[in-house]
């Protein structure tokens, strides 16, 4: 996980100003921010929120919704990832673009990103993580459809979801990337090679990728936190059997 | 340059308040297209054909090329016709107008919807929120006489365009009240000023006939 880096008014071709983001350690939207911004060579200072202890400066950029992740650009927030990345791209449009450059093709590439990020599409995902008994196995179907889904219809034979090169749909679906952390912690896989070839082929190529392999959660630390978060839940939940 | 008419067809309903945001944009625009009426209880096979994913109006049909979801058909057409803008060209202005019709979409109207639904405890949350959804408005608009400024109307007054006139008969028809004129000001002479635009004018639904799209839903909700 990239530490801080700090703020530094360096000369280069690029916009100068202050820049922050506020995000959180494993936080997918905060990272298609983190990622924006590594691949146009952007530099900024990341703060890291505990989302359990939202501080002043999150409460203050971002009072409408209190959510990481937030742009702080030249002391303006921006706030929600998919307006972010929009901005992002809009400010430094030379370096590593993050859209195709034809109209038709950029609705495409809004289309899926709204998709996927559409609560009930997240939805599956969250119930495989923390459902048990009917939930969790409607949620393994439902999840299955949609990876298929995307796997067929949306990556195609593509390298990766912005053709030759990583573009935005890339970085929405960046949480795919770390989703075996998940898997170890349920102990059950749905994202599997075999099924899903060209999607596994993606988050090798994906991960690879010098900007984003040093921008991933900690693996050994997204299994013990998530298996906290997991207990927690099921501690919680009404359906648990050995309550 | 505006397309010919058989080049870009709009499915979509009279009634539906996404499909009207189509509509406005290409007729500010001046882009002539085919409307094609869809009924959604009997969705046709085009509609499914074009929009296999959400089976849902509007449809932009380009060039025989389909594109869903108003808030992304509007970005389409913004960059397809660059004459009268309809975003900003500021990015972070443009940042300021999509961050508020994503909210717009998703908080006021999951609000709005819930109370029309519900009733007691539930109501009177859902009402809250929708007032301060609408308070958010107000404090956005101050000042202006569209979201967009004092020229005519963009991106954000076009998205905000239920509220203009679908959300009076939301209340009428769900039986409660939110939206008074003393209360909010700006939303008041805004709402009055846009429903004057000849485009939205022109295109509007009437009243009976939303009267009678927003009964419907609630007869099938109560039936449940």
């Amino acid at each position: 996980m990239a530490g801080k880096q700090k703020h530094t008014r360096v000369k280069n071709q690029l916009k100068m100003g202050e820049l922050k983001v506020l995000g959180s350690w494993s936080s997918p939207y905060g990272l298609r921010v983190q990622w924006a911004l590594g691949l146009k060579s952007v530099e900024y200072e990341y703060i890291d929120e505990d989302l359990l202890n939202k501080s002043e400066m999150l409460l203050k950029y971002n009072p409408v919704h209190k959510k990481i992740p937030v742009l702080v650009h030249n002391g303006k927030a921006i706030a929600e990832s998919a307006v972010i990345l929009e901005y992002i791209e809009e400010t430094w449009p030379q370096q590593h673009p993050l859209l195709p450059k034809d109209p038709y093709e950029r609705a495409m590439v809004r289309f899926w990103i709204n998709f996927l990020d559409n609560k009930d599409k997240v939805a599956p995902f969250i119930t495989f993580f923390i459902g048990v008994g009917e939930e969790h196995k409607k949620a393994v179907k439902e999840a299955k459809e949609l990876l298929k889904l995307y796997e067929e219809q949306v990556l195609g034979e593509k390298k990766y979801f912005g053709g030759e090169e990583i573009g935005m749909l890339d970085l929405a679906m960046g949480w795919m990337a770390y989703f075996g952390a998940i898997e170890e912690i349920v102990d059950v896989k749905i994202l599997d090679a075999e099924t899903f070839p060209r999607l596994h082929a993606w988050i090798q190529n994906f991960r690879a990728h010098p900007v984003i392999k040093n921008n991933l959660p900690d693996h050994d630390r997204l299994l013990q936190n998530y298996t906290e978060k997991r207990q927690r839940f099921l501690a919680y939940s009404p359906h648990t059997e050995n309550a | 340059m505006a397309g010919a008419a058989e080049d870009m067809k709009v499915l979509g309903t009279k009634q539906s308040m996404f499909t009207q945001r189509v509509v406005w944009a290409l007729k500010l625009k001046g882009v002539e297209y085919e409307f094609i009426e869809e009924d959604l209880v009997h969705k046709s096979s085009l509609l499914l054909a074009l929009n296999p994913v959400h089976k849902k109006v509007p449809v932009l049909v380009h060039d025989g090329k389909p594109i869903a979801e108003s808030k992304i058909i509007l970005e389409y057409i913004d960059e397809t016709w660059k004459e009268r803008p309809l975003l900003p060209e500021d990015p972070r202005e443009r940042a300021n107008a999509r961050f508020w019709a994503a909210f717009i979409d998703d908080k006021l109207m999951e609000a709005s919807k819930k109370a029309f639904v519900s009733t007691g405890d539930d109501r009177a949350k859902a009402m809250e929120s929708t007032m301060e959804g609408l308070k958010l408005l107000e404090q956005e608009l101050q000042g202006k006489k569209y979201f967009s400024g004092d020229d005519g109307i963009g991106y954000l007054d076009i998205v905000a365009g239920w509220v203009a006139y679908w959300f009076q008969f939301i209340e009428e028809i769900g039986g409660f009240k939110v939206m008074e004129s003393t209360k909010f000001p700006c939303l008041d002479a805004w709402i009055k000023n846009f429903l004057q635009v000849p485009s939205v004018e022109q295109s509007l639904p009437s009243p009976d006939e939303l009267r009678n799209v927003f009964g419907a839903i609630r007869m099938a909700m109560q039936m449940k």
